[in-house]
């Protein structure tokens, strides 16, 4: 099982039916899975606090959200986290690559890296780091963890949990 | 007539409907005018009214009105391709376009200037754009719901804010007492 239809398969085990997405090299497989799944729908979104919203409103419809998204949005979004997602106590598991880390090939990633975790620890949200495919076996979990507690929590995956960056 | 008699006005017919409404004086004065559990007031976060409102609506079969305003709608343009794409018809978009960011102090915006926000709408794709003067809000609104079309509207009103309260209401309370109307 590839590792993409391993990661959704853990978003459709835990009811995750609504997942928005601003696209990263890293996800597109993910992606590409999602949108071939009938029970998730996939709304791409064209920034990620627009998909933050989506994910509100879907989650008060009873819905399951979920946001797949690269790093560099934690600096778009650090206010609606705040004043929407944590504000109000909704559940959001977000999916991340962590462009900027080892094999990183673009020196303009590695500016936000160097914040993200430092960000996300400002914020109080939870942080999980996948760097080996191993680390994949703990989604299922935090997922059940994200709803049980009704909190934003942010799964980091970086480039050796992806396998590199192929022939880039 | 101002945003507040807007409000006045349409409050009857959106009663009985699902409204998520935008942070600042637009949510303030819906909820001194006609608080509803089915009403969703925005504490925070400037611009996303009319993305909770399409995610609301395309998880749940009830009809859902995103009261926006013209500066937040300019913050998050990105919102009307993906309105458009995703066409949900319990689903309107009612823009109170008064020309200001009204609750900072009524500030020029764009939008009352050479930007029109339905030919912005249009040219985004969505197919039901109504424009319309603030004195006809309510009967475009009433038609829009029977039609069971996804519609943005774009009520064009004058600037200016009437005193009104904050919202004290707990946001886990406003949040909670929304789904259970939701699931009602």
């Amino acid at each position: 099982m590839s590792i993409h239809t391993k990661i959704v398969d853990d978003l459709v085990a835990n009811d995750i039916s609504f997942v928005t997405t601003v696209p990263c090299k890293q996800l597109a497989g993910v992606i590409d899975e999602i949108d071939a799944r009938s029970e998730i729908y996939h709304i791409p979104s064209n920034k990620e606090d627009e998909g933050m919203g989506l994910c509100a409103g879907a989650f008060m419809g009873g819905k399951r959200p979920a946001i797949i998204m690269q790093n560099t949005a934690i600096g778009v979004t650090i206010n609606t986290l705040a004043t929407l997602t944590q504000f109000y106590r909704m559940p959001l598991p977000m999916l991340i690559s962590y462009r900027g880390e080892l094999r990183e090939p673009v020196a303009c990633q590695v500016e936000m890296a160097v914040h993200t975790k430092a960000l996300l620890n400002q914020l109080n949200i939870p942080t999980y780091h996948f760097h080996k495919e191993s680390d994949a076996n703990e989604l299922d979990a935090i997922l059940k963890y994200t709803f049980m507690c009704n909190k934003p929590v942010a799964i980091l995956t970086d480039a050796s949990f992806w396998g590199g960056y192929g022939d880039q | 007539m101002i945003r507040s008699d807007v409000l006045r006005d349409i409050a009857p017919v959106i009663r009985d409907h699902l409204v998520v409404c935008n942070i600042g004086l637009p949510s303030q004065e819906l909820h001194l005018l006609d608080d509803q559990p089915t009403n969703f007031y925005m504490l925070g976060t400037m611009g996303l009214s009319s993305s909770i409102g399409l995610g609301l609506a395309l998880a749940q079969d009830k009809k859902v009105i995103s009261i926006d305003g013209d500066g937040s709608v300019l913050t998050n343009f990105g919102t009307l391709p993906t309105i458009a794409n995703n066409v949900a018809d319990n689903y309107i978009l009612l823009i109170i376009d008064n020309g200001s960011y009204g609750s900072t102090g009524d500030q020029p915006t764009y939008a009352g200037k050479k930007t029109s926000l339905a030919a912005v709408a249009k040219a985004c794709g969505c197919e039901n754009v109504i424009e319309c003067q603030a004195s006809e809000t309510k009967e475009v609104l009433q038609d829009a719901l029977a039609s069971n079309k996804m519609t943005v509207i774009v009520c064009k009103c004058d600037s200016g804010n009437i005193k009104v309260p904050v919202i004290t209401m707990d946001p886990v309370v406003i949040r909670d007492r929304f789904m259970k109307a939701v699931q009602a």
